[in-house]
């Protein structure tokens, strides 16, 4: 197959939210000895753009944007042993610890955004639900992390919100992260009263939120 | 001025929207997926349960399944009716299949303030003005929390709300805001005191719990085991699941009522199997989530369509209905919340839910609103009417009055028309002024509600929680802030 013609499929495997057919096209660059840089940024990359710029004017919607959001991570995860064996880095966006906080089992708003944050090109580490204070504050130095984001659902949870900056401000980190929270109960009066760097109603929100916050 | 509790009772309207196969069909799928898939339980006691019943248990993963006959047979110790208490006897509620009572939403985390309009986080204060309005309403027969207490530590919050609404309303309380076994706990000797005893708070539950299942297919622990305590000291406890359509169901309409139905079912049926013949309820506020954003909707056909067909599940396990109807995404009372408000609500009356959550609340439940509250009322109240339907007897089809006036006259001058003019409704809140009188005011009925919630707040003194007793609950809370 012509190179075209693969970047072409790529992108197409990403659109059609393939993961398996991604994947399959991923292995075949190796084996062709194609540069997983390009196979990123010229095949599979164009498929999430053009994913985005469908979703942007409603010809295409959420279920798309995140099966697309999969099959790109399907895509990734084959070509970046290969990366690393040629010494190369992906560049991303940067580092976002993600999880519901203690006490709150509540996870789909925060997989989500973590699908959306992926897809928009952060590295996201996904600590999962109930998570205690002081293992997101550990999480977040251990991967010197950009952005730590934080979801709740009951009002008697988002105090923990609180909690975690105060521990960040603890420990010193604050200054290094910028603060995400999210969640049904979460206001823009909330965010201001806990001092927290941004927050969004919804996960496509939140990574404009996240690039904001990060400048780029 | 308080007592009255307006219902919708005997029903002339009605709507077949599934058949019986249909909701066999569901019923089936939901056994299906309870037995072969799972339901995620994160609970040590609840597994517990689930054990010695002879269901199959994974510790690791807190799933169970059970086989169906379980199921159908713990359902089957359900009680069918039962009465929801209230301080004021003469406002129980029969929970019986042939009335519909309203109540507030909840749980909103913001208020715009009564006096000046302005959105603010919500407070306790609000929690007790807002129960006390819900008091002098006779469309209002029961409390949700409206808002939380934010001004009080997570701790004692949910318990602070029940005392704020005992202090200023005598209608059952229903609590959507309790997590946890030892809140419970603290909950049930504060209705145990108020009913004055546990064998009177047995026949006259004076609180009922409402949890929240964990939606797809798996429950809260902390809410689980609240239930559990709440069951066991005779509280009619219900599960509601918001499984939506696209992010915590299938797309399709009929696989997300399969997996709601398949976590209340299985709740409902683990507190049976704990203390057969507990009153219980089902709870349901389904809908389908945006197609852009994924996020809760509160409205659209698809929340319609769920308000009646779970009624129909209800009726098929024999067990009363609260059901989410209201609650529009609506950031303002303006058309948007007028049009979701009323179908939803129509659509889960004309199938007799027990219980409507609830009034009041704007932006998915999200900001209470004192002039959607009266509104809501009104919608309510309109469709109370429309239940009614239109009856057709001598009295009714009035001959002789036709033959009397005739061809040309009017029935203005009638005494048929003096004896029935006041069964036709007249609106508080739609304008039916002239033109120029609307252009010159230029008020409407969002007006005209507020208006009508603030002459309330500054006028209704409800009928007070003795003193003792408010004490005593306040003394039940410390010993919970000191644990």
């Amino acid at each position: 197959m012509q190179k075209d013609d693969l970047f072409k499929e790529m992108a197409q495997s990403i659109t059609d939210g393939e993961a398996e057919k991604a994947a399959e096209l991923a292995k075949l660059a190796v084996a062709e000895g194609i540069d997983p840089l390009e196979a990123i940024n010229q095949g599979f990359v164009a498929g999430v753009n053009f994913v985005g710029d469908q979703f942007s004017c409603g010809m295409m919607f959420l279920p798309e944007l995140v099966m697309a959001g999969e099959a790109m991570k399907a895509a990734v995860a084959v070509l970046e042993p290969e990366l690393a064996k040629r010494g190369k880095e992906r560049k991303m966006l940067g580092k976002v610890v993600l999880c519901t906080v203690e006490g709150d089992i509540h996870e789909i708003g925060k997989t989500l955004v973590g699908t959306m944050l992926s897809a928009t090109g952060f590295q996201v580490f996904d600590m999962g639900v109930d998570v205690p204070v002081m293992k997101i504050v550990e999480k977040a130095r251990e991967v010197n992390a950009d952005i730590v984001a934080m979801s709740a659902l009951l009002t008697t949870t988002m105090v923990h919100q609180k909690d975690v900056i105060e521990a960040l401000e603890d420990t010193g980190m604050r200054d290094k992260v910028k603060v995400m929270v999210g969640g049904a109960p979460v206001t823009q009066e909330w965010v201001k009263q806990i001092g927290a760097d941004g927050y969004s109603e919804d996960a496509i929100g939140a990574a404009r939120v996240a690039k904001q916050l990060l400048g780029v | 001025m308080s007592g009255k509790i307006k219902s919708i009772t005997n029903p002339k309207l009605g709507l077949d929207i599934l058949t019986p196969e249909e909701i066999r069909r569901i019923h089936t799928a939901s056994l299906d997926v309870i037995e072969t898939t799972g339901i995620r339980f994160p609970s040590k006691r609840a597994l517990d349960i689930w054990e010695a019943h002879g269901a199959q248990v994974d510790r690791s993963s807190s799933i169970v399944k059970v086989p169906g006959q379980i199921i159908e047979e713990a359902l089957e110790m359900a009680p069918p009716t039962y009465n929801l208490a209230a301080r004021n006897p003469e406002q129980d509620l029969p929970l019986d299949g042939n009335h519909v009572y309203l109540g507030t939403d909840g749980c909103g985390v913001e208020v715009l303030d009564i006096h000046s309009g302005k959105r603010r986080m919500s407070a306790w204060q609000d929690v007790a003005d807002i129960a006390r309005v819900g008091d002098a309403l006779e469309e209002i027969a029961f409390h949700w929390v409206a808002v939380s207490a934010q001004d009080y530590p997570a701790k004692t919050r949910g318990l602070n709300e029940l005392r704020a609404i005992w202090e200023n309303s005598t209608k059952h309380a229903q609590t959507e805001s309790i997590y946890n076994p030892w809140e419970a706990q603290a909950a049930v000797e504060m209705a145990t005191a108020i009913a004055g005893g546990k064998e009177a708070l047995r026949k006259r539950p004076v609180l009922s719990i409402m949890q929240c299942t964990a939606p797809p297919l798996g429950q809260d622990g902390g809410s689980v085991e609240a239930a559990l305590i709440g069951a066991e000291a005779g509280l009619p406890v219900g599960f509601m699941t918001m499984a939506a359509c696209l992010t915590t169901g299938p797309a399709t309409m009929a696989g997300t009522l399969v997996v709601g139905n398949a976590e209340v079912i299985s709740a409902t049926a683990l507190i049976q199997l704990a203390y057969p013949g507990a009153p219980v309820f089902y709870a349901a506020a389904q809908t389908a989530s945006d197609l852009r954003t994924g996020a809760y909707t509160g409205g659209g056909p698809e929340d319609f369509l769920f308000g009646a067909a779970q009624n129909k599940l209800s009726d098929f396990y024999n067990i009363p209905l609260s059901m989410g109807s209201f609650a529009t995404g609506a950031k303002e009372p303006n058309w948007h919340a007028g049009v979701e408000n009323s179908l939803s609500t129509f659509m889960a009356s004309v199938v007799m839910s027990d219980m409507l959550l609830g009034v009041g609340l704007l932006h998915g439940s999200r900001i209470w609103s004192y002039a959607q509250m009266l509104m809501d009322c009104e919608i309510f109240s309109i469709i109370h009417k429309m239940m009614q339907g239109i009856v057709v007897d001598d009295e009714t089809l009035a001959l002789d009055v036709i033959k009397n006036v005739g061809p040309g006259g009017n029935f203005l001058s009638q005494r048929h028309t003096l004896k029935h003019m006041r069964e036709i409704f007249l609106p508080q809140y739609m304008d039916r002024r002239p033109y120029n009188e609307w252009e010159q005011k230029g008020d409407d009925g969002r007006n005209w509600a507020l208006d009508k919630a603030r002459n309330i707040l500054s006028s209704h003194q409800p009928e007070p929680l003795e003193s003792a007793l408010s004490i005593e609950l306040k003394k039940i809370i410390a010993s919970v802030e000191t644990k």
